[in-house]
């Protein structure tokens, strides 16, 4: 057990620390609205180019073409968090589709996309969930027929983050309706500008539409779009939903949360007396305290495991579950220890953060679903991490 | 940067947990339960010859040399096979005496000294019960005193939280839920104090941080066999694993369990490093670890049916393990007031 940093890193730390420091004044503000505002382009150019992000991806893609680096990478995540100073842009074609491409793209996919997704000028949607193809994603049902050098594609994907704003989409489709499901499925690339797509917005219970609903109608795109090979994208699939997992559950953000919520608790007084002095709440916190220890040591304990190259086991499989959950109580408790202020959202005198407990109360409901729901995270538990026997098959398939 | 464990420490893990799976069968542990003196030195001459009352006592005392790290992982072994023993009283005993008297450490580690200890009077006082120390000298009653029952010393604390060592006198055992341990009501008079430590907090930390890794070991034990029971036990035509009811139950002992040991590893690296945190750290670790091991004690229980429930399966021991652990040296209600206090964010 060692968690002191090398000189190395030290040094590493320092210099983040200086640049970001140095340059905060480069970055975008939140009146910069729009996911292509020239400052929020510039700014990724800016990190790139001192390996801010991107770091490890080859300088011929547009990368800034450092070794892989799990602590360095660590440390740039927290020097950020700490500064307070804007990240890098993360969509899902940065942190899924980059990833995927470098894996099992051809050249000239690699060529034509990398670059301008990782610079924030291509922007990227992910059509994967469909209305009847959730936890069972290998049931999804949007065709894709071929017709010369093209394939037609006819269906509906669901959960669509990005969807108005994409250039491009990677998406599942069904190639080979005779096969078995998981036998079926082309991972494709295509531009959503193509004739036939239509994008409808999917207002949630947040009350905003962070999702969108998509549909195609005899859409034509080339076969040039497909990575790796027909019929083989559950595999392609599989490459990118471990990069997905790893985004959900991130301890430093929930510790980040937690102390939020201590400030909260401090500063606010119901009849003159602060919400840290009522110990039932109070208590509450503390327990939410404990498990944010736990998350937080799980993590370095999981980062270890990355380093050396092995397989974390049952620490790696929590994480997801635990996680999420544990955001969702932060929140939770937020609301509670506002009592009725906490049930205000919208612009109003007496609102608290914003109306950001609410909200994260919301739609962390909907990471807890999302991504593999706790049910099926539980399954994964059970049957990778425990060596449990998986459910039995039907016999008769619908 | 590495959080794990090291090859040493891997390899202590695999030799303590040997020495159990071998020499402490549930059969064994059974004896001891009903008072058996040959069951329980069993125990003691293996965990001697082992070496592991030395392990955070340094070499130039006789000892192993290592840090509470190590000792976790000890205990941790011995709640997993519901192992009674001296081990907690003489890991905080040796640790609390390391720097005030080398001549009574060097004993603990050539197994001539055993110490009991009765921290209570820092958690809670109850029925009248308290110590004083007046010029030099303990009076009083100490509840839940901790393997005191074949000690050579005592280390307790007294009402204003100073420790103290002192021979033993007269005590009166508690019967609790758990027979395989001793618990004891002290009764001191006059006895005389022969070493005083001003702040008794952080022996208080190691205990608890001591009881987590037990309850831990317990924890991790009771999943182990209701994993293994699921997978072996048949209805409806299939084993009862299959079920997700089932499954889910098993994942989720194994996702509250999992988190709570790199917490614990965490915890006592604080305090090896005598780090600010440590002492909140070791009080939520326990906190967060008995709410985690009653779930995993009664799900377990409940995942192995009707047979969890009865004496010839003995799930109970574990069961009960935890439920003792959980009330000893603070409630996981009193733990989290006294980490709110020791980080500031109330007063005391």
């Amino acid at each position: 057990m060692d968690l002191t940093l090398s000189p190395e890193y030290t040094a590493f730390r320092d210099h983040v620390a200086k640049l970001l420091e140095e340059n905060a004044h480069l970055a975008p503000g939140p009146e910069d609205k729009g996911l292509k505002h020239p400052k929020r382009l510039a700014w990724q150019k800016f990190l790139i180019g001192e390996g801010l992000t991107a770091r490890a991806i080859p300088t011929e893609y547009g990368g800034y073409g450092a070794e892989p680096d799990i602590l360095k990478s660590r440390i740039i995540a927290e020097e950020f968090a700490r500064s307070g100073v804007p990240r890098p842009l993360a969509g899902q074609g940065i942190s899924m589709l980059v990833p995927t491409l470098l894996e099992l793209g051809t050249p000239e996919q690699k060529e034509k996309y990398i670059r301008p997704t990782l610079y924030g000028e291509m922007i990227w949607c992910q059509g994967y969930s469909e209305p009847g193809a959730g936890s069972d994603l290998a049931s999804l049902q949007t065709k894709a027929v071929e017709d010369g050098d093209e394939y037609v594609i006819n269906g509906q994907k669901i959960w669509t983050s990005t969807a108005r704003q994409a250039d491009m989409i990677f998406c599942l489709v069904r190639t080979d309706p005779e096969a078995k499901k998981h036998h079926g499925i082309t991972y494709i690339l295509f531009p959503m500008n193509t004739p036939g797509i239509e994008v409808r917005p999917l207002v949630d219970m947040t009350g905003s539409a962070n999702f969108n609903e998509v549909f195609f109608t005899d859409v034509r795109v080339p076969k040039s779009g497909v990575v790796f090979e027909p019929n083989k994208g559950w595999q392609v699939a599989n490459a990118t939903l471990t990069h997905e997992r790893g985004m959900l559950g991130d301890p430093n953000a929930t510790k980040a949360r937690f102390v939020e919520l201590v400030e909260l608790m401090k500063r606010e007084t119901v009849n003159g007396e602060r919400l840290i002095d009522n110990p039932l709440l109070r208590d509450r916190l503390m327990a939410l305290q404990a498990e944010v220890y736990a998350m937080q040591a799980n993590g370095l304990r999981t980062m270890t495991s990355r380093l050396k190259k092995e397989s974390a086991g049952l620490a790696g499989l929590v994480v997801k579950l635990q996680g999420c959950e544990l955001n969702h109580q932060i929140a939770g408790l937020a609301i509670d220890a506002l009592g009725e202020l906490g049930v205000l959202y919208g612009d109003g005198e007496h609102l608290r953060s914003d109306g950001s407990w609410q909200w994260r109360y919301m739609y962390d409901l909907g990471l807890i679903i999302g991504g593999g729901t706790a049910q099926i995270q539980k399954n994964i538990i059970a049957e990778r991490g425990l060596d449990m026997p998986r459910e039995p098959k039907l016999a008769v398939r619908a | 940067m590495e959080f794990g464990l090291s090859e040493d420490q891997t390899l202590l893990q695999e030799t303590v947990r040997r020495f159990v799976a071998e020499q402490a069968p549930l059969d064994l542990i059974r004896k001891i339960a009903e008072g058996n003196a040959d069951a329980k030195q069993t125990i003691t001459t293996g965990m001697d010859e082992l070496g592991l009352n030395g392990v955070v006592i340094p070499e130039e005392l006789g000892g192993a040399g290592l840090g509470m790290l190590d000792a976790v992982l000890v205990q941790e072994c011995l709640g997993y096979g519901i192992v009674p023993s001296g081990f907690l009283a003489n890991v905080v005993a040796s640790s609390t005496l390391s720097r005030v008297d080398t001549g009574l450490v060097q004993d603990i580690a050539a197994g001539e000294a055993r110490f009991g200890i009765a921290l209570n009077d820092l958690v809670s006082r109850r029925d009248g019960a308290g110590l004083s120390a007046e010029s030099g000298e303990l009076s009083g009653t100490s509840m839940m005193a901790l393997s005191a029952e074949d000690a050579t010393h005592l280390l307790v604390c007294d009402g204003e939280g100073k420790l103290h060592v002192c021979a033993p006198q007269d005590h009166q055992i508690l019967l609790t839920i758990d027979r395989t341990r001793v618990f004891a009501e002290l009764k001191l008079s006059k006895a005389k104090s022969h070493v005083s430590v001003t702040d008794g907090k952080g022996a208080l930390a190691r205990a608890c941080l001591l009881l987590a890794a037990d309850s831990l070991g317990v924890s991790q034990a009771m999943l182990d066999k209701a994993v293994e029971y699921a997978k072996e036990r048949k209805q409806f035509g299939r084993v009862i694993g299959s079920f997700q009811a089932v499954k889910h139950l098993c994942a989720e002992m194994a996702a509250k369990i999992e988190p709570c040991r790199a917490f614990i590893w965490h915890a006592a690296h604080a305090l090896d490093m005598d780090e600010d945190e440590a002492s909140v750290m070791a009080f939520l670790a326990k906190a967060h670890m008995s709410d985690v091991a009653t779930f995993v004690a009664r799900t377990s229980t409940e995942v192995h049916g009707g047979m969890g429930f009865t004496d010839l399966v003995g799930l109970h021991y574990w069961f009960k393990r935890v439920g003792v652990n959980r009330q000893l040296l603070g409630s996981p209600a009193q733990l989290r007031q006294m980490a709110a206090v020791a980080q500031g964010l109330v007063a005391a």
